[in-house]
């Protein structure tokens, strides 16, 4: 059943009838994800896309049992939209909403704590599971079926990923976009742990940045795990200045470990198959998996 | 390169080093930071911000009937540190500079306003001064002894808390204290439900050796100093030196603030603090295209869509043979108009040698990207140096035809690694 999503996920859309919501729950249906219903607070008993209304999530969960929810509200409202989710009891949600301040996100992880709840994101892609269920703002033809699973921090470099592995003969079972935020829900380490324990993926793509030290920590995890899958690892910035942000907040470089050349060099001595190029991805993957 | 551009020895020191980096983020003066701190009761050496030198001598006198003294300081406000060991180039003066007269005012003020310091962490260019600020000294005498310490607020990204770190050791740069004795730095984090906790404000007070009134001032001013941070959304608040005054006063003398910019729309007084003149004019210009740009010192230019792939691009630039001359994301939606804008910015470089387009499409088509590129190459009229468009994705064999049989003088390729290869020629 690949990680976090399937064909079996009921998926609500929390911001459904703004522009952004509407256009990408458009496109979700189109590729097969059965999305449920969705949440546009005061106009709930309508409906939308040809799908039902909600006022709150705790009401559409009631009425659909979704069990995912993805977010397309404005920054200034998105953590609210989080905790919602969250108290309503819905398992996984995924916040796709860029510019979220950094101490409303401080107040969400420390809600979701005691929560039965992941959160991706936010200022991510989203999940796509190839075949059965995209939910996110991805190109779903560009994830082909199959068995690599990829976590990336970054949108556009995810889809490089997943075009290069198809471009070498093999397909995603999985992606997931973690997010490019200081604070996110589900960390580099958590993704692989998921893919790792996962009997439809047999290696991995890890796609990181400068900044932070998920990626360090994530290496560390898979050596100690004892290098189940093979991993493919990349990390953008390495002709990145120091103390310029990136685009991403989150991708800044502060201290030793975490330049991109501190961090391949760590992923390196854990076992992980590091290309300097971009462009290299699909190959080194055929390339491992080949060996194996 | 800079100090700061070094390896590190201790992991507070990276932090610390993280810390003092401009990133996220809108910066401050000194003056209008302090200005905001007074809002949240927190005590700061006081001062007025002069553009003139009259204004100057208006200060220093209103601060000479307040305090009694005749010892004022002026200090420059420029949007990077290392003031007071850093000069203006023309004439030499420092950033920081004590006052004993009036003449000294003029003087101090005369040299500073319309140079140009230079700082370790301006670099050589270094920065216009259009404002100083005149302030009280508060290194007067009294009954007990004077004591700088240091002190800042930030958040810890592993932890998802805020922090606050402090020293003992003031007033000096902590980098350096970080590097030489680590120990000497403490760290509070503060729970997101409860907040800072009056208790945590005392360990923080203890811990900086104070007693007595000195003791209540402190505590007083780390728990106002929190809530000014979290009021104002700050992504940095640094005091350096938290000053213990020979009163037992605890003053702010020198403040460093950077707000977060996904914060300012509902701080909409702390937004029309920005001052652009600080800002490089091409970052801002680009901004006004909502294109994300770093101007960096290479010889081929790219415009991306997507942080993560930019970034991913301007290394392959790299290892092909040349060097990045910028970030650029247009983010998502590269049309005519964005594209030209991009184009326009990378092209005010002279250093730039080729420029390389990468565009995963997605949601945006691949062919209408290349048909705002041929529109704004033709809008353009002369580009000479290559330009490499390298488009993939949705409709990338339409738009692959549509760059081919423009008539431009574009090169287009479809794999990653393709455009490698034309980029590797074109530095060749």
């Amino acid at each position: 059943m690949s990680i976090l999503v399937n064909k079996n996920s009921k998926v609500l859309v929390q911001g459904f009838t703004g522009t952004e919501g509407t256009f990408h729950a458009t496109q979700m249906i189109e590729f097969g994800t059965n999305i449920v219903g969705g949440v546009t607070p005061g106009k709930g008993g309508g409906t939308h896309l040809d799908r039902p209304i909600f006022n709150t999530v705790a009401d559409c969960v009631k009425s659909t049992d979704a069990n995912v929810s993805i977010i397309f509200v404005p920054p200034a409202f998105a953590a609210d939209a989080i905790m919602e989710a969250a108290e309503a009891g819905v398992a996984l949600v995924v916040c796709i909403t860029e510019g979220i301040p950094v101490q409303d996100m401080v107040r969400v992880k420390n809600y979701l704590q005691d929560k039965n709840t992941r959160l991706i994101g936010p200022n991510c892609p989203g999940v796509i599971t190839a075949g059965e269920a995209k939910v996110g703002i991805m190109p779903g033809f560009v994830f082909k079926q199959g068995r690599i699973g990829i976590v990336s921090k970054s949108g556009t470099l995810t889809y490089e990923a997943a075009d290069q592995v198809a471009k070498a003969g093999l397909g995603i079972s999985t992606a997931v976009g973690i997010g490019g935020d200081p604070i996110i829900g589900t960390t580099t380490r958590e993704a692989v742990e998921l893919f790792m324990n996962d009997p439809e993926t047999d290696a991995i793509v890890m796609i990181g940045e400068i900044g932070g030290g998920m990626e360090a920590e994530a290496a560390r995890w898979i050596k100690a795990d004892g290098n189940r899958k093979p991993v493919v690892g990349f990390i953008a910035g390495q002709t990145a200045p120091p103390g310029r942000r990136m685009g991403h907040a989150g991708a800044i470089v502060g201290g030793a470990d975490d330049t991109a050349a501190a961090k391949m060099k760590i992923m390196e001595e854990c076992g992980i198959h590091v290309v300097s190029s971009p462009a290299d991805i699909g190959k080194k993957m055929a390339e491992v998996i080949g060996k194996k | 390169m800079n100090r700061l551009c070094t390896h590190f020895k201790t992991s507070t020191e990276a932090e610390i080093t993280y810390l003092r980096r401009n990133f996220l983020l809108m910066n401050l003066h000194e003056y209008q930071a302090k200005e905001l701190l007074k809002k949240y009761n927190v005590p700061v050496q006081e001062g007025f911000a002069c553009t003139s030198v009259q204004e100057a001598e208006e200060a220093y006198r209103q601060i000479k009937t307040q305090t009694g003294s005749k010892f004022a300081v002026v200090k420059a406000q420029i949007h990077a540190g290392g003031r007071g060991k850093g000069a203006i180039r023309e004439n030499g003066m420092n950033g920081v500079k004590v006052a004993k007269s009036l003449e000294d005012v003029q003087d101090i003020a005369g040299k500073l306003l319309g140079g140009t310091l230079v700082t370790i962490q301006t670099g050589p260019a270094g920065k216009v001064v259009n404002k100083v600020l005149v302030a009280q000294d508060m290194y007067y005498d009294g009954p007990s002894e004077r004591k700088e310490f240091y002190l800042s607020i930030l958040l810890d990204r592993s932890k998802g808390q805020n922090v606050i770190m402090y020293s003992t050791e003031g007033g000096m740069n902590i980098e350096d204290v970080a590097h030489d004795t680590p120990e000497k730095i403490f760290k509070e984090w503060v729970h997101p439900s409860g907040g800072l906790q009056a208790f945590q404000a005392r360990k923080i007070a203890f811990n900086l050796g104070l007693t007595g009134e000195a003791f209540k001032n402190c505590v007083k001013f780390v728990t106002n100093l929190y809530n000014a941070y979290v009021g104002a959304d700050c992504s940095m608040l640094e005091i350096n030196p938290l000053f213990k005054a020979s009163d037992d006063k605890i003053i702010a003398v020198d403040c460093k603030m950077n707000l977060d910019d996904n914060a300012l729309t509902r701080h909409p007084d702390l937004a029309a603090l920005r001052d652009v003149t600080e800002e490089d004019p091409t970052e801002v210009e680009a901004g006004k295209y909502n294109l994300n740009f770093v101007k960096l010192d290479g010889n081929v230019g790219c415009m991306v869509n997507g942080a993560g792939l930019a970034m991913a691009t301007m290394d392959m630039i790299k290892l092909s043979g040349g060097e990045p001359a910028n970030f650029l994301d247009v983010g998502g939606t590269a049309n005519a108009q964005t594209v030209e804008a991009g184009f326009k910015i990378i092209m005010k470089d002279p250093a730039v040698k080729a420029i390389l387009i990468n565009i995963f499409g997605g949601i945006v088509r691949c062919d209408r990207v290349a048909a705002g590129v041929i529109e704004a190459y033709k809008n353009l009229g002369n580009i000479n140096i290559p330009i490499i468009v390298r488009l993939q994705g949705t409709n990338a064999e339409e738009a692959k035809k549509l760059i081919d049989e423009s008539g431009l003088k574009v090169q287009s390729a479809i794999l990653l690694s393709e455009a490698a290869e034309l980029v590797k020629k074109a530095v060749a």
